[in-house]
């Protein structure tokens, strides 16, 4: 997938089988009860990171902690990634798992970033890998470690090396930010004296469809993120908002109101071929393809109030789904199909999560100004814009609404996050 | 705005005629003045007044203004769309504007309150200046002179997290496009 890296030779064949089972086992991990049992894990200096512009260890250690799986403790860690471990005394630590590393500069100006994994409790060597890279993808470099040291111990992908789309709002002026899944190495993608709404990422993660007021009307537009390239997709005659990609990237699901209404229309990548596929007097918006691309979800109030439907995308009567309350909006679907996120409001707004195949639903946030849930890829983690303590924040919580965290926070309205999809 | 005075004050004029006593236009001149222009049916027509040396100016920078003095902001109660009978003078003063010059073009922005999605929100806005399209077309404005778009919840008139702001920003405003 990364055509620069490659495993570690030495140990190819004990990354072969990652053997995710005895991995649970082995590190006490109960899915359960995340925030509550954690790994313990050391986490050694890497070798010449002082000499790169980034802390490697410092942005993996971060990744982890964040996480909510893993617990940071003091102890022995090799030199580097070619040490061996102190294993009896990593066992008094209290340690489960150890890492180290390096970092060194190549002939040709890249870093070559390294790492090896070791099981304190088994004694044995978990792998490790060499990724060079350029000066700038350093940050990219420790995500991908983090990424794999939480998959190795946990059976899950990892999602730091991920980003998240949001939009901050200042007195007439609107940005399209992007950031790294640890709220750092902010960008900007868009920056526009006219609102932006409802950001939605391309399933290679190379292309964000959005809203824009610039032309004094809502207009759907995709832009190429490394390219800076921006296309019109949607400007029928009145309001053009909502996208959101097809599952294959070759379609979108869009709100039109052209024929009068707000309904939800599907188009081809380019904006040709609108095709209308709700059918209700009433409002129709904010459509999600389901991940198998054969459900859409979307917000109507064909009843009364908003409620989120189902229905087939090849046609076929929609299917109410949310039933408690009066007002939800804004669904969003876990990738594997199974969990809806969505914002209900009662004494003020929640984010909530429906189990699909029972119908149970449970609040996950502590807090009442929620907006814009959205899962990461692995599914375990939902990020929300709310407000904290007065303050506009950027909030992450695993499913279960046990173990929450702050992303970013800042002075500024900060809204409309949405996580980007693994690939990077 | 100001560039266009002459042009406005002529405009105004029209609307007086148009609207008869019951409008709330103002005045600097009489309405005769300009009377004429409005039964030639076209506000852009030569007045006599102007004489041999007057260079018409078509100014496409900006849309044909509305006048300053015509309100054009509807409000509506929470979680409505229906335009109250205490508004009903604004959508018929525009109708008349629009019906007097079939070149003139407005546009209806929806907006709601703060509170809510923005998806959700743009949908309410539209349906609102759908609301107020639908009023003016039945008063015999032509659809293509017309145009409902939203901007939701994003451009609020004024900040403010308590009911009379909230009431202020459920609106749709009329522009000309």
């Amino acid at each position: 997938m990364w055509p620069r890296r490659q495993v570690l030779r030495a140990f190819g064949a004990s990354l072969a089988l990652p053997a995710l089972t005895p991995a649970l086992a082995q590190f006490r991990l109960e899915i359960s009860g995340v925030g509550a049992t954690q790994i313990p894990i050391v986490l050694g200096r890497f070798r010449d990171e002082d000499r790169q512009p980034q802390s490697l260890s410092a942005i993996v250690r971060a990744d982890l902690e964040r996480s909510g799986m893993f617990r940071i403790v003091d102890g022995p860690a090799p030199a580097d990634e070619t040490g061996q471990p102190d294993y009896n005394t990593l066992r008094t630590r209290g340690a489960d798992a150890v890492v180290s590393g390096s970092a060194s500069r190549l002939a040709d100006g890249r870093i070559d970033v390294r790492y090896r994994l070791w099981d304190v409790v088994k004694g044995a060597d978990q792998g490790g890998q060499s990724e060079p890279v350029p000066p700038v993808d350093l940050r990219l470099a420790a995500h991908h470690i983090s990424d794999q040291i939480y998959q190795k111990l946990t059976g899950e992908r990892g999602v730091f090396s991920t980003r998240i789309a949001y939009v901050t709002k200042q007195p007439g002026k609107y940005t399209l930010r992007v950031t790294d899944a640890d709220g750092e190495n902010i960008q900007s993608a868009l920056i526009s004296n006219e609102p932006i709404i409802s950001p939605a990422w391309s399933p290679d993660g190379k292309e964000l469809a959005y809203v824009s007021f610039s032309k004094r009307k809502a207009v759907v537009y995709i832009q190429n993120i490394p390219l800076r390239t921006q296309r019109e997709v949607a400007n029928f005659r009145g309001s053009n908002s909502a996208p959101f990609f097809s599952p294959d990237g070759q379609q979108l699901a869009v709100t039109l109101s052209k024929d009068g209404g707000s309904h939800v229309y599907i188009v081809d990548r380019n904006g040709a071929n609108p095709r209308l596929v709700t059918f209700s007097t009433g409002i129709d918006t904010e459509a999600k393809f389901a991940p198998d691309g054969k459900t859409l979800y979307f917000v109507s109030d064909r009843g009364g109030g908003p409620q989120i439907y189902r229905q087939p995308v090849a046609g076929g009567n929609a299917e109410r789904v949310t039933f408690n309350g009066a007002y939800n909006i804004s669904p969003a679907l876990s990738p594997d199909g199974k969990l809806l996120a969505y914002i209900s409001r009662g004494s003020g707004f929640k984010v909530m999560v429906m189990d699909l195949a029972s119908g149970d639903v449970r609040s996950v946030s502590d807090t009442n100004d929620d907006e814009s849930p959205s899962f990461a890829p692995n599914g375990r983690y939902i990020i929300y814009a709310t407000k904290s303590e007065g303050r506009d924040v950027l909030m992450t919580t695993t499913v279960d609404g046990k173990f929450k965290s702050r992303l970013l926070e800042s002075g500024l309205d900060i809204r409309e996050p949405v996580w980007g999809p693994f690939g990077r | 705005m100001i560039k266009n005075s002459g042009k406005l004050i002529l405009a105004m004029a029209s609307i007086a005629v148009l609207a008869g006593c019951a409008s709330p236009v103002k005045l600097d001149k009489p309405a005769e003045v300009v009377s004429r222009d409005v039964s030639a049916g076209s506000s852009s027509s030569t007045s006599s007044s102007s004489g041999q040396s007057t260079v018409g100016t078509i100014d496409q920078t900006k849309g044909t203004a509305i006048p300053v003095s015509l309100d054009r902001v509807i409000y509506f109660d929470f979680d409505s769309y229906v335009v109250k009978d205490e508004f009903r003078p604004i959508v018929e003063a525009h109708a008349k504007l629009l019906k007097a010059d079939s070149t003139r073009k407005e546009v209806a922005e929806g907006h709601t309150d703060e509170r809510g999605g923005s998806e959700y929100n743009l949908a309410l806005g539209q349906r609102r200046a759908e609301a107020v399209v639908k009023q003016m077309e039945l008063l015999g404005v032509g659809d293509t002179q017309l145009e409902a778009v939203s901007y939701g919840k994003e451009r609020p008139a004024v900040q403010g997290s308590d009911e009379a702001a909230w009431a202020k920003n459920r609106r749709v405003e009329l522009r000309s496009k």
